[in-house]
């Protein structure tokens, strides 16, 4: 091998040019400053519900309809503080909430394996691949019935449509996100030794995590409209008072601020969840990715 | 596990070779893709030896299947007829920086050190020791979109490093990369390749490149590709892509280039 001696000097001009080059091409990350983020993300959604309770107020001072139909806000807020002051109103959101979470846990145990084998076997992913997909456009309300045939009216028959409401969302979430890792990564983990099991393991699970991540928030979303859609029909005194049970006895006692109170309540719950939970989640795999577009 | 790790036999049938150890042996290779009826042949009878510690550029333009056959020596395809062989599975470097973005820098590294069963006490340190080859101290924590283009492939250098192969495999890896931060890797290249002794098999379509590197510059034809011409260099390292020796036999290994070229051109 023709070699030469390295000149001191010269390599430790590469170092230097080196050092430079990273200096100068390093994208700088920064975070944004809290004032910002209120200014830009917290302000236009609180606008916006203040607008639609302004519009709200607006037709019932106009008495655009009877009041029976359209409860004044004052009113719904009356309902809500006596709720709080009859010390019912947590007792009601802990019922309901307690089960869509316990009912989405095991939708994530049965949901998480599925998604994997449909998306890693051929002949599963062709044999039951579209009923997955089909599933999920089929409204939950659809197995309440069936569900208290089979189970009567009890939990199990709750846990039961939420977990064929929530299942599909989150295989097909977790079979999407398969499907998009880059081949390149794969071939990349292949010179590297990660083939079958660790392959993965180390590989398709991470790189499918975004995909998977969707798929757990709307299989979220889904566990709690199945639930919600299963209190609202299925009510009977030993299933307990949940917030499908109060919308449904605010209409047998014609209780239109009941009602609204109870929509809204069963809104804010499903938001906040995906607010509180799943976005910070989201945007933290993003994130830590490089994935996240500031805007 | 791609390949079994064989070394090339003294008694081979062909006298012109000693018996020496290659660190990748390819003989006779031919690759078609598509079914029997519509085969395309991209690589026809290619026969070529990496001596421990040779850095060899392939070079060729497009559709000259240079990639095709690094992806068969890497063990990610197999060859149609003729046969490869290589001293363990060799590492693998691609255009594209092909990081994993859900680890930093650093564990990127350890995952290699870890598919090579190296022990969890022992990953942290070796794969500092890397990234200071690399220079790159100080960014074992740093996410791979916090790095610059040059500083990602050198974290895939290091991690290519990390597999311990005696053969490391590149595709085109600066192709993508700006005029000035390419020619710094190439300084680096050269330095760490002569500092681990590895052997190198790198393609590219850049002659300047596989002159300013290699030891031996291989041009392979197009459609299919075969074994055009061969260059020995013995121009000093470190060379500079400006030296005037470099740019005298590029311009006549680009001249070659262009024949092969046109004769597509021609029917």
């Amino acid at each position: 091998m023709a070699s030469t001696e390295t000149n001191p000097v010269k390599a430790d001009d590469l170092a230097g040019l080196e050092a430079g080059l990273d200096a100068l091409d390093t994208v700088q990350i920064r975070r944004t400053p809290v004032r910002e983020v209120l200014l830009k993300k917290v302000l236009p959604p609180v606008l916006a519900v203040t607008l639609v309770v302004a519009a709200w107020q607006l037709l019932v001072t106009l008495k655009v309809a009877d009041e029976g139909k359209l409860p004044a806000p004052s009113a719904v807020w009356d309902s809500l503080a006596t709720m709080w002051m009859e010390g019912t109103l947590l007792g009601i959101l802990w019922t309901s909430v307690s089960r869509a979470l316990l009912g989405f846990l095991f939708a994530l145990a049965i949901g998480t394996p599925l998604g994997l084998f449909v998306a890693r076997v051929g002949v599963v992913r062709t044999a039951i691949g579209p009923i997955l997909s089909g599933l999920q456009s089929l409204p939950s309300v659809a197995w309440v019935a069936p569900a208290v045939l089979w189970l009567g009216l009890n939990d199990s028959m709750m846990y039961a449509v939420i977990l064929l409401g929530a299942v599909p969302s989150i295989a097909n979430g977790l079979v999407a996100g398969v499907d998009q890792v880059p081949p390149l990564f794969l071939r990349a983990g292949r010179t590297l030794g990660a083939t079958g099991l660790r392959g993965a393991w180390h590989i398709v699970m991470p790189a499918a995590l975004p995909g998977y991540l969707a798929g757990l928030k709307q299989g979220w979303a889904f566990s709690w409209r199945s639930l919600m859609a299963a209190e609202i029909i299925a009510s009977s005194p030993d299933l307990g008072l949940g917030l499908g049970q109060l919308l449904e006895n605010g209409r047998n006692n014609f209780d239109m601020p009941g009602i609204f109170l109870a929509i809204i309540l069963i809104l804010l719950v499903g938001v906040a969840v995906d607010l509180l939970f799943f976005s910070p989640l989201e945007r933290a795999v993003l994130r830590r990715r490089g994935l996240l577009v500031k805007g | 596990m791609a390949t079994t790790p064989t070394l090339a036999k003294a008694d081979d049938e062909d006298e012109s070779r000693t018996a020496v150890a290659h660190a990748a042996r390819i003989e006779h290779v031919s690759k078609s893709f598509g079914g029997p009826a519509d085969a395309q042949l991209v690589l026809d009878d290619i026969s070529l030896d990496v001596a421990p510690g040779e850095f060899v550029t392939l070079l060729g333009a497009s559709g000259c299947g240079k990639s095709t056959l690094l992806n068969l020596v890497a063990g990610l395809d197999s060859p149609t007829a003729g046969s490869l062989t290589t001293a363990g599975r060799p590492a693998l470097m691609f255009q594209e920086h092909a990081l994993f973005p859900w680890l930093t820098a650093g564990k990127n590294i350890e995952l290699a050190l870890r598919l090579r069963g190296v022990t969890k006490a022992e990953r942290r340190p070796e794969a500092e020791r890397l990234l200071e080859l690399v220079r790159l101290g100080g960014s074992y924590g740093k996410r791979v979109h916090e790095l610059s283009g040059g500083m990602r492939q050198r974290v895939a250098l290091a991690r290519a490093l990390a597999q311990d192969s005696d053969l490391l495999l590149m595709d085109e890896p600066f192709a993508a990369l700006d005029a000035i931060t390419r020619d710094v890797l190439h300084d680096e290249l050269t330095r760490i390749w002569r500092e681990t002794g590895l052997s190198v098999l790198f393609v590219t379509h850049n002659v300047r490149e596989a002159v300013r590197l290699a030891e031996r510059v291989v041009l392979l034809s197009s459609r299919p590709g075969r074994i055009a011409r061969e260059w020995t260099i013995d121009i000093p390292q470190p060379r500079r892509v400006e030296d005037a020796a470099v740019a005298e036999l590029s311009v006549e290994i680009t001249e070659e280039l262009r024949k092969e070229i046109r004769r597509h051109g021609q029917h």
